[in-house]
């Protein structure tokens, strides 16, 4: 059903490509990207073109792809032509460059570790709050059910399963063994894992399973929209996770295709103040301070832990915790 | 009339139906070779790169035991489910006439016809707890969605055309006139069912039941959106090989799709050779 989707827009890709040729000279991108953000970059990429008209005089065309990042990582090692990639996670980048598709320097070639944007995770309750939860600590309670998606199929089940694991280690002080029984309660409160983070809304939200929906906080504020605002509440813990959303060009790619420069310009764009201010329209906080001080109201504050900062690199982090019989593996192990 | 030459009757005994045998033989041959050899080749050479005591540790691995455990009881009870219910279709559709049979009878091959992924979101939305179908277990405590009784559903019906389809014809075949001779040599109704029809539709509805097991074993789409997905609760084979590709561990999701295949393959050979000694014996031979 994806590879379908995907296998369209190479042909879409193909096709322009095929037809620009023989009419003008006219470039196109391909921007391949995680699964919710399909509204977010229709809404930017008529603002780039129009920038980029300006600019140069050159009318571009760019296609989006939509999946989960993993995903979207294999299919562009598999061949898809991708000329840039905006995941939500730093390992699926990684996974890329480890393979020579992108730069090793990739994460210094753009301000704020190639991530123009960033969220953190967020909790969407019932009505009123009926079981209290506030923060990480209240999701260890017996008497809670969590949904969200599975760790092992989705970046966003990533971060949810290492806010909680960042969360349980500032309260326990980096104490190892007490981090584990949280984060092993934590997860044995999962009363759904879906394979993706829609999938796990239509969960919580139609089938009228669990407590507690996780997931990203700009995910959770469209949700709620999405659902009634009446029935859900947003709660922002006062600790969470630093989730940045990374860039970068697929170099090999866009080398090959005469496009790397675009692209690299259409990445830069993303921290220009438009979009920067269209980013929080979709609930996405961002670095700029003019537009940071603009939308305060927007954002709760919250103390965000950084995973590099207390779990090591990425590439760690990803061996540690996610390979095969990992930490992850054993806190799900029969007990 | 002798078409066929002797020579060729060694090595093929059966008179050919079909014009041109090398060529529709060699063509056959191609397509197997590309669509089902080919692949197998490819899967099993991707999981020979690892050493045999790597290769037992991914398969035999806690976790994945237990999705095996989980799959194969879901499975049997999937196709026990579709024995009963299979024959039920099956007889109502050969030996009764009603409006809307022909429809009924196109509605068997439903579960073929629709992606399956379809089937998993639409049992999920019957059978969760505020669901049509599932508000009323709910009442009496049963959870079936997300909890282990889903996969079953999602395994049944899936699989439901396989006991149907290979039932009908011999359904046709029998004809009512058997159960008219018990009856008139003073059995029952049960005892001619029991005695006299269903030892003849035993051999199909142990291929059909057998074949709906093997698919069930394999089942993915359905099952992923109506199972929870829990670790050692509710995690089925097929979706620990796709975690394992998501991890980019490809060899050990081959390692445990290699095992899941020579699984289907060992049940295959067992039935086509029981059917064989089957049709044997009846046919005299």
């Amino acid at each position: 059903m994806f590879n379908q989707r995907r296998f369209a827009f190479a042909a879409a890709g193909l096709l322009a490509l095929a037809f620009s040729g023989a009419a003008q000279a006219q470039q196109t991108l391909l921007n391949v990207s995680y699964d919710i953000a399909r509204e977010l970059f229709a809404a930017i990429n008529p603002k780039f073109q129009q920038h980029w008209l300006e600019e140069t005089g050159e009318r571009v065309t760019i296609n989006q792809s939509h999946g989960g990042t993993s995903r979207q990582a294999q299919a562009i090692m598999q061949g898809l032509r991708a000329d840039l990639v905006t995941f939500n996670q730093v390992t699926d980048i990684d996974a890329l460059r480890q393979r020579g598709f992108v730069a090793d320097d990739w994460q210094e070639r753009l301000p704020n570790n190639a991530s123009p944007f960033y969220s953190t995770t967020a909790f969407l309750v019932r009505k009123g709050n009926p079981k209290n939860i506030q923060s990480w600590d209240d999701l260890i309670r017996e008497d809670v059910r969590i949904v969200f998606p599975n760790p092992r199929t989705s970046g966003n089940g990533r971060y949810t399963y290492l806010a909680a694991w960042l969360a349980a280690h500032q309260r326990h002080d980096g104490d190892d063994a007490a981090i584990r029984a949280d984060v092993r309660q934590f997860l044995r409160n999962v009363a759904v894992f879906d394979t993706g983070g829609r999938g796990a809304t239509v969960t919580f939200a139609e089938r009228n399973i669990g407590d507690v929906l996780i997931s990203f906080e700009s995910e959770v504020n469209n949700i709620r929209k999405e659902y009634g605002e009446g029935d859900y509440e947003v709660v922002v813990p006062p600790v969470s996770i630093m989730a940045e959303f990374p860039v970068a060009v697929v170099d090999r790619v866009a080398n090959a295709q005469g496009t790397a420069e675009l692209a690299s310009a259409y990445l830069n764009y993303l921290y220009s103040t438009p979009i920067q201010t269209l980013l929080t329209e979709f609930n996405y906080r961002v670095h700029d301070e003019a537009v940071v001080k603009a939308t305060a109201d927007q954002f709760p504050p919250v103390e965000l832990l950084r995973v590099e900062d207390i779990l090591g690199t990425w590439e760690e982090v990803q061996d540690a915790h996610f390979g095969r019989n990992g930490i992850l593996d054993q806190l799900q192990a029969r007990r | 009339m002798q078409l066929t030459r002797p020579g060729r009757a060694l090595l093929f005994t059966r008179h050919p139906v079909l014009p041109g045998f090398t060529l529709s033989f060699g063509l056959s041959v191609l397509f197997v070779s590309l669509v089902i050899l080919l692949p197998l080749t490819a899967l099993l050479l991707h999981a020979s790169d690892m050493s045999w005591a790597e290769y037992r540790s991914i398969i035999l691995d806690d976790r994945v035991v237990a999705t095996y455990r989980i799959t194969v009881i879901a499975a049997f009870w999937a196709s026990m489910i579709n024995a009963v219910l299979g024959l039920l279709f099956a007889w109502v559709l050969v030996r009764y006439r009603f409006p809307g049979r022909s429809l009924m009878d196109a509605l068997m091959d439903l579960p073929f016809a629709l992606p399956t992924a379809v089937a998993g979101i639409t049992l999920t939305t019957l059978f969760a707890a505020n669901g049509w179908l599932g508000r009323w277990f709910d009442m009496a405590g049963i959870q079936i969605a997300y909890a282990f009784p889903g996969i079953i559903i999602a395994m049944s019906f899936t699989s439901l055309p396989f006991v149907v389809r290979a039932l009908q014809p011999v359904l046709e075949d029998i004809g009512p006139e058997y159960e008219e001779a018990a009856h008139t040599l003073g059995a029952s109704s049960r005892q001619a069912f029991w005695h006299v029809v269903l030892p003849q539709l035993r051999p199909a509805l142990i291929t059909g039941t057998s074949l709906a097991f093997i698919r069930s074993l394999g089942e993915f789409g359905a099952i992923i959106f109506i199972a929870g997905n829990i670790p050692f609760e509710t995690e089925v084979t097929s979706l620990m090989i796709y975690v394992r590709i998501q991890e980019y561990d490809t060899p050990a999701a081959t390692a445990i799709a290699s095992v899941v295949l020579l699984a289907s393959l060992v049940l295959l050979f067992v039935v086509q050779l029981w059917q064989g000694r089957f049709l044997k014996r009846i046919r005299g031979g």
